[in-house]
């Protein structure tokens, strides 16, 4: 363990909260290594939730939009100018009870941990959730998708159900009516949670219907999706939904699985910063973005909370006499 | 990472590049909208960098070459096809970690 170098900032997760953190650290000298996580086609990857997105027309900037990748490209060739250290790795274990924290990647029974650092900026971020059915882990690459963008292409002319009812799931039914024959929304509820934009923009689009009050409870076919066993709670009627793709947008849960034990949580697992500051429970760990706030959750947010989270750590840094 | 031993497959080219090849070759449908493909682009490249001679990475742009991601049935991508002797051979959905695509590619 002595051969190791503490690094002075260790973040975990590359979304915008992540790479925010790692510009203004880089930028303060610090030599910040970021564990930007590993490829897949969830929003567990590196660049987050924006990875799976198409067009960002709220992000401060970019009059005319960005695309959800190019923003996040961005994010990251900023963070590397500044010298930003990237490893494409997974954190899989940390110890945050003594120090200098402890993070392990790969084997987490390991006995040496792979990293050793003086503070540590956790930005992992929320996973999507998946409806956990019958048939859609089957059929997932054959008409049940986890990324619009990636796979709207592939529904030209299909017919499609998008599932859920928060802006995420209206904005995959307005991207994914460009392609699909018919997009219909459905809904446990009988109200949106989305905001007003969202749901005016879907109500005029004539390729866009709803289902109420309605769940899934099977994903249909062979080799390929060819509809949906849907239940309606109000009266408790199954029918089957003839559609060949399937989105799932029912939102996310904050990816804090690593934290259990170390750091305090609230009920819904969220992380608990002390507001307005980045501190966690543990005096040296900061942490930014999706994985401590479930109120806003905005890319422009996390960003902030980012921001914050850094200069926390730098002022701690110095108060430890740490970090030059 | 650089790409150099990556080869550029296009609708025209792909059953003569994956016919004559002596070592599996993997596909990689991409598009420059999605974002995971974009991610696992430079470990397809480390791949290709270290196992040359042992498995050929090739890669396809589907929104300029419709008619094999068609062939295939592809309805996600990122797509890796796993050619062995010009048969496909396997089929791997969604961005993956470099570790899980080394195991997937059998190397």
């Amino acid at each position: 363990m002595s051969d190791l170098d503490v690094r002075n900032v260790v973040i975990i997760g590359s979304g915008p909260a992540g790479l925010t953190a790692a510009i203004y650290t880089a930028r303060a000298n610090l030599r910040p290594l970021i564990l930007e996580g590993e490829p897949s086609s969830t929003s567990d990857q590196p660049g987050g939730q924006l990875m799976l997105t198409t067009e960002v027309e709220n992000f401060p900037g970019f009059p005319d939009g960005i695309m959800g990748p190019d923003l996040m490209m961005n994010f990251r060739a900023q963070a590397e100018r500044f010298g930003t250290e990237i490893e494409t790795v997974k954190a899989s274990k940390v110890d945050f009870s003594e120090r200098p924290f402890k993070i392990w990647v790969g084997n987490p029974d390991a006995p040496e941990p792979t990293y050793l650092a003086h503070s540590v900026i956790v930005s992992t971020g929320a996973t999507a959730l998946m409806l956990d059915v019958p048939g859609e882990a089957r059929l997932l690459g054959h008409g049940v998708s986890t990324c619009a963008t990636c796979d709207g292409f592939f529904f030209r002319e299909h017919d499609i159900a998008v599932i859920g009812g928060g802006d995420s799931a209206l904005e995959e039914a307005s991207f994914l009516s460009r392609f699909a024959k018919s997009v219909t929304i459905v809904h446990r509820r009988d109200e949106l949670r989305a905001s007003k934009i969202m749901i005016d923009r879907a109500s005029q689009n004539p390729k866009i219907s709803f289902l109420w009050n309605t769940v899934v409870e099977e994903a249909l076919g062979d080799q390929t999706l060819a509809g949906l066993r849907i239940r309606n709670t109000q009266t408790d009627v199954v029918s089957e939904l003839p559609v060949t793709g399937m989105f799932v947008a029912i939102g996310h849960r904050p990816a804090t699985d690593l934290f259990a034990g170390q750091l305090a949580l609230k009920d819904n697992g969220y992380l608990i910063t002390e507001a307005p500051s980045a501190r966690t429970s543990v005096p040296g760990v900061f942490a930014c973005g999706d994985v401590q706030d479930d109120v806003y959750r905005q890319a422009i947010t996390a960003a902030g909370s980012g921001c914050t989270a850094a200069l926390d750590a730098e002022r701690w840094l110095e108060a430890e006499g740490l970090g030059h | 990472m650089s790409e150099d031993n990556v080869i550029t497959l296009t609708d025209a080219t792909f059953d003569e590049v994956v016919n004559a090849s002596d070592v599996p070759v993997v596909v990689d449908l991409w598009a420059e909208w999605c974002g995971p493909c974009k991610m696992i682009a430079p470990t397809l490249a480390e791949i290709a960098t270290e196992q040359v001679g042992v498995i050929k990475i090739a890669k396809l742009n589907i929104d300029e070459n419709p008619q094999i991601p068609q062939r295939y049935g592809v309805m996600s991508i990122p797509t890796l096809l796993v050619f062995r002797n010009g048969e496909l051979d396997k089929r791997v959905v969604g961005a993956k970690p470099k570790g899980a695509l080394i195991e997937e590619f059998g190397l």
